[in-house]
């Protein structure tokens, strides 16, 4: 649990900058690109965007796999899920509440003005 | 750090809205992700107070929701600190609901976000804020796409 929690606050940390969300874009197309590939349409220098892939790697959301001096990035979905889980939970929640807290309140209202008469 | 942000009007003044939103009344009335009944509701309204709240989803799981008051402006502004007691989602949440007057009702902005650790706080201070909501699309289409390949 602890540990769960921990890696969702990891995830949420790493999607925080532009520049790793547009890399994850990138990633989607699920081509496995190399290193180089995945910098090259980036304005910042190779050491910047390795840096990058270490934090999203540290937040579980990408793997990277050398082949001979290539190294290959591909998404890795599963933190990501977990994190649209906990948005989709408390979304369920609040929709549904707020859906019965309109009629509950407009009936109030309703009743104010009735009064007031 | 990520959070919820829904905005909803209701045909209601916003006095009303808070006490449906705070009065056990009200909340048994309302709270929870679907119809199920609400089993019990402890409230008390000012910083510090607590509020507890039990309710049976239709699938006929109990769970427990708490917190703390932290702002409590009525009736325009309420925010409170977010705890399941059966641990499914580990940690705190904070909830802010602002109230404002709207065309003779009410205009609300609720936000449910994250909160604790030294990550969620920097990922604060660096501006982070829906971003997420547009992400969760994006990546919501794929996943699915990815499930049924």
């Amino acid at each position: 649990m602890v540990n769960y929690d921990l890696q969702l606050n990891r995830t949420f940390a790493a999607l925080v900058d532009p520049t790793r969300r547009a890399i994850l874009a990138r990633l989607e197309r699920g081509d496995a690109p190399s290193v180089s590939e995945l910098a090259r349409p980036f304005s910042i220098k190779l050491p910047a965007v390795m840096k990058h892939l270490d934090v999203l790697g540290d937040a579980g959301l990408i793997t990277r796999s050398k082949m001979g001096r290539t190294v290959t990035v591909r998404l890795s979905p599963q933190p990501m899920r977990a994190a649209l889980d906990w948005l989709r939970r408390y979304e369920r929640f609040w929709s549904g509440s707020l859906d019965r807290l309109a009629v509950y309140a407009e009936r109030k209202e309703a009743e104010a003005r009735k009064q007031r008469r | 750090m990520t959070s919820l942000t829904l905005v909803r009007r209701f045909a209601a003044r916003p006095s009303i809205v808070f006490d449906a939103l705070t009065t056990p009344q009200g909340i048994s009335v309302w709270w929870g992700p679907d119809a199920g009944p609400v089993l019990l509701a402890e409230t008390d309204v000012r910083i510090g107070g607590r509020f507890r709240v039990r309710f049976r989803a239709l699938d006929g799981i109990e769970h427990e929701t708490s917190g703390e008051y932290l702002e409590v402006v009525k009736p325009d502004r309420l925010a409170m600190s977010w705890r399941w007691a059966d641990g499914e989602d580990p940690g705190e949440s904070l909830v802010e609901i602002d109230l404002r007057a709207f065309a003779g009702g009410t205009e609300m902005t609720l936000i449910h976000s994250r909160l604790h650790d030294e990550d969620t706080r920097r990922s604060h201070e660096e501006g982070w804020s829906g971003s997420l909501d547009r992400l969760q699309h994006h990546f919501l289409s794929n996943l699915e796409r990815g499930e049924r390949r």
